[in-house]
């Protein structure tokens, strides 16, 4: 079909008929979807896509996304479902390649708000580079969905000579953190329905790959890269210790949180270190490497606030450890269960 | 963060750390309780312990509301929201504390029940609105904090005329259960372990003020400081207490004065005055039975009682045994004296509640100190 469908009247609500395979969802996925994600991969309209030969390794990676609301200050769900799943192959030194996308729709979400997301998921795509060049729509009956639930798959190209693994983890390497820390998670509680705090913050969602290439470009020896998305920083940091069996320490006064962070986390009672970031990266390397990467890092507009948190040890059992702000030391565990406010 | 930071500064907490190891007598050892979760959590979190002098020593006392319920009351939340049919609004805290045979509120709702987890009883009070064919049931536990807002709820809901809205009444009062621990075999002359002065409860004492402790004071001889939350309260209070002790003095002294009064806040009393009125006795966790501790709903307030609204069945209630959680509650036991702590018992398969609340002294022990004991050795 063409790009040039006329656009999808945006009154009314997606019904069962839209993933009935009639000619209601060929015309919403003309009208709707192709407009917005249209590019000549995608508008063959087959099947498969069939993608051009690629010479090195390839990285992929596969992410459903479910947020609640659907959007919130600084995002939406669709420019989430792209970054989320760029930043984890980007996290393999990955330069993306396509994404796919698979929207399974609950019956009665409004069109106009379908409308907002995928445009939302075209420009975000659009910007990081990377076409979308597959799909999939499918519509559940209302009560069997939020709305809307977004999986993409981004396949992309690891260059040579780079090695990114979280056991690669070793005593001696330096810390470092990209930004400041809970920007998305507070964002998103500030819109829960039972919460609904006044707040400036915005989600930090964003595509990481360019600022992972201009380090790269500088310390292609760069040992780990991990976004502290679910979990925040003590998910993340825990990952890396028990994979590589190293214990690590850092620096409570030396991790970036804006005041408004942390002023909503003091409130609920969480912990901006267990909250959730969509544009945030932690890079383990080398103690030689540690300075010209923070540099780097800080000329990057997602890496503005970047700082060297912290330190590999050698460590018997992979513990995460931080000196705090008060001078005593603690261990930083990973969160169990959900973060939940206090009651007292 | 004005306000916070202030109370967190690195230099003052060196200051009052070297001021507490001149002051405090190398002759002899300081056995402080803090009675509240939340202190316990203010310690472990900023690592406070690891400033204090080897002989200033920290007992976790039974204030994590969460943790005080007895199972039976658990069990009986769960039978509402499973057999009786009501939607349940509990705090997020009790969804995973084990009740008998470790079926919880988290398995219930995975299970089918209607089970929902509110920040405060205002939204409770919502969820009543706007379901008005439906039975709404808020599961109320905690001590005198938040007694006021289920007074209030309940309050709202009468002049609202919200006759699907009820609650299933835990609330439970601090002084009596200080007195109780201070009375107890295992803390009398050449019993199991001994305390000698207690960090008192920050915002439980914002509403009933420092008044209603000092009896327990001066029968027991035993100094309390009411201490604010942050880690520089905490300090200060310690030091305080050294003082005290160090004097011979058993004084109720108020360290948290941007909060506390002596009296605390009159108009929350008069409201929880109106719509509550003591049990004659009620279960502890930990603590057993203990006289005149807990609070129910007034007689004209039946209607909003869930217990007297709900026929709950008698049910058998079972504990795992070797569970520590009610020594940990006592400030007897510390949590790694528990065989479960670490092995069978994490918060990720939490057996007592000590391990599940974010102010459980087992949950403190396992995220904050598993890789440093709290003189700062390495115990894992």
């Amino acid at each position: 079909m063409s790009r040039a469908a006329s656009p999808f009247p945006l009154t009314g609500a997606i019904e069962m008929v839209h993933g009935g395979g009639g000619r209601a969802m060929a015309e919403l996925i003309a009208g709707l979807f192709r407009r917005h994600l249209g590019n000549p991969i995608l508008d063959k309209g087959h099947d498969a896509a069939v993608l051009p030969a690629v010479r090195g390794r390839l990285a992929i990676s596969t992410d459903g996304h479910v947020i609640s609301p659907l959007e919130f200050p600084g995002g939406d769900i669709g420019a989430l479902a792209v970054h989320g799943t760029l930043n984890d192959i980007a996290m393999a030194g990955a330069r993306p390649i396509c994404l796919s996308a698979a929207f399974v729709l609950e019956e009665g979400l409004a069109l106009e708000e379908l409308d907002r997301i995928v445009a939302s998921l075209a420009a975000a795509a659009r910007a990081a580079g990377v076409p979308v060049v597959t799909g999939d729509t499918k519509v559940v009956e209302r009560g069997k969905g939020d709305g809307i639930f977004i999986t993409t798959t981004a396949i992309g190209e690891v260059p040579d000579g780079v090695e990114i693994a979280p056991e690669r983890a070793r005593p001696g390497q330096a810390v470092l953190l990209s930004g400041n820390l809970g920007d998305h998670g507070v964002a998103v509680l500030s819109k829960r329905a039972n919460l609904d705090f006044e707040t400036d913050i915005l989600s930090d969602s964003a595509a990481l790959h360019g600022m992972v290439a201009a380090m790269l470009a500088v310390a292609p020896g760069i040992a780990v890269l991990r976004d502290p998305t679910r979990g925040g920083l003590s998910a993340a940091l825990n990952e890396i210790t028990r994979a590589a069996g190293v214990g690590i320490v850092i620096e409570e006064a030396r991790i970036p949180v804006r005041p408004g962070v942390a002023a909503a986390c003091e409130l609920l009672g969480l912990d901006p270190l267990n909250v959730a970031n969509e544009g945030k990266l932690i890079c383990v390397c080398a103690e030689a490497d540690a300075d010209r990467l923070l540099g780097v890092m800080r000329e990057h507009p997602l890496g503005r606030d970047a700082a060297r948190i912290g330190q590999v040890v050698a460590e018997d059992a992979p513990f995460v450890r931080m000196r705090t702000r008060l001078g005593g030391l603690r261990m930083l565990d990973w969160l169990s269960g959900e973060q939940l406010p206090r009651i007292c | 963060m004005k306000y916070v930071d202030e109370f967190r500064a690195p230099d003052l907490a060196r200051g009052l750390a070297r001021q507490i190891a001149r002051e405090a007598d190398t002759g002899r050892d300081y056995r402080l309780m803090e009675f509240c979760g939340g202190h316990t959590h203010a310690i472990f979190r900023h690592g406070v312990q690891n400033l204090m002098p080897a002989n200033v020593q920290f007992l976790h006392g039974p204030g994590c509301p969460v943790c005080v319920l007895p199972v039976r009351r658990l069990d009986d939340a769960i039978e509402l929201a499973e057999r009786h049919g009501v939607i349940l609004c509990t705090y997020g805290d009790m969804m995973r504390v084990p009740g008998t045979g470790r079926h919880s509120l988290l398995r219930a709702k995975a299970a089918g029940a209607d089970i929902r987890m509110v920040y405060s009883t205002l939204d409770a009070l919502q969820i009543a609105r706007d379901n008005p064919l439906r039975e709404v049931v808020f599961l109320a536990i905690g001590f005198e904090t938040t007694t006021p807002p289920s007074a209030a709820a309940i309050l709202t809901a009468r002049a609202e005329r919200l006759s699907n809205f009820s609650i299933f009444c835990n609330h439970v009062l601090t002084p009596p259960a200080i007195a109780h621990i201070l009375r107890s075999p295992d803390f009398a002359p050449g019993g199991a372990a001994r305390i000698d002065g207690f960090l008192g409860p920050s915002h439980v004492s914002a509403v009933i003020g420092s008044r209603p402790y000092e009896p327990a004071a001066a029968i027991f001889r035993r100094p309390v400081v009411i201490a604010g939350f942050e880690p520089l309260d905490v300090m200060q209070s310690v030091l305080m207490l050294v003082r005290q002790l160090n004097e011979g003095r058993f004084e109720v002294e108020n360290q948290y004065t941007r909060v506390v009064t002596r009296d605390g806040n009159r108009r929350a009393q008069a409201m929880v005055a109106e719509v509550f009125r003591h049990r004659a006795s009620f279960e502890w966790r930990g603590l057993g039975t203990v006289a005149d501790s807990a609070l129910a709903l007034a007689p004209e307030f039946a209607a909003c009682d869930a217990e007297r609204r709900f026929a709950l069945s008698d049910k058998v209630t079972r504990e795992v045994k070797s569970c520590e959680c009610p020594s940990v509650l006592r400030g007897v036991k510390k949590p790694t004296d528990c065989a479960l702590f670490g092995t069978t018992c994490t918060p990720d398969n939490p057996i007592g509640a000590c391990m599940v609340s974010s102010e459980g002294a087992c949950a403190a022990y396992w995220s904050y100190g598993r890789s440093t004991s709290a003189a700062g050795a390495r115990v894992a």
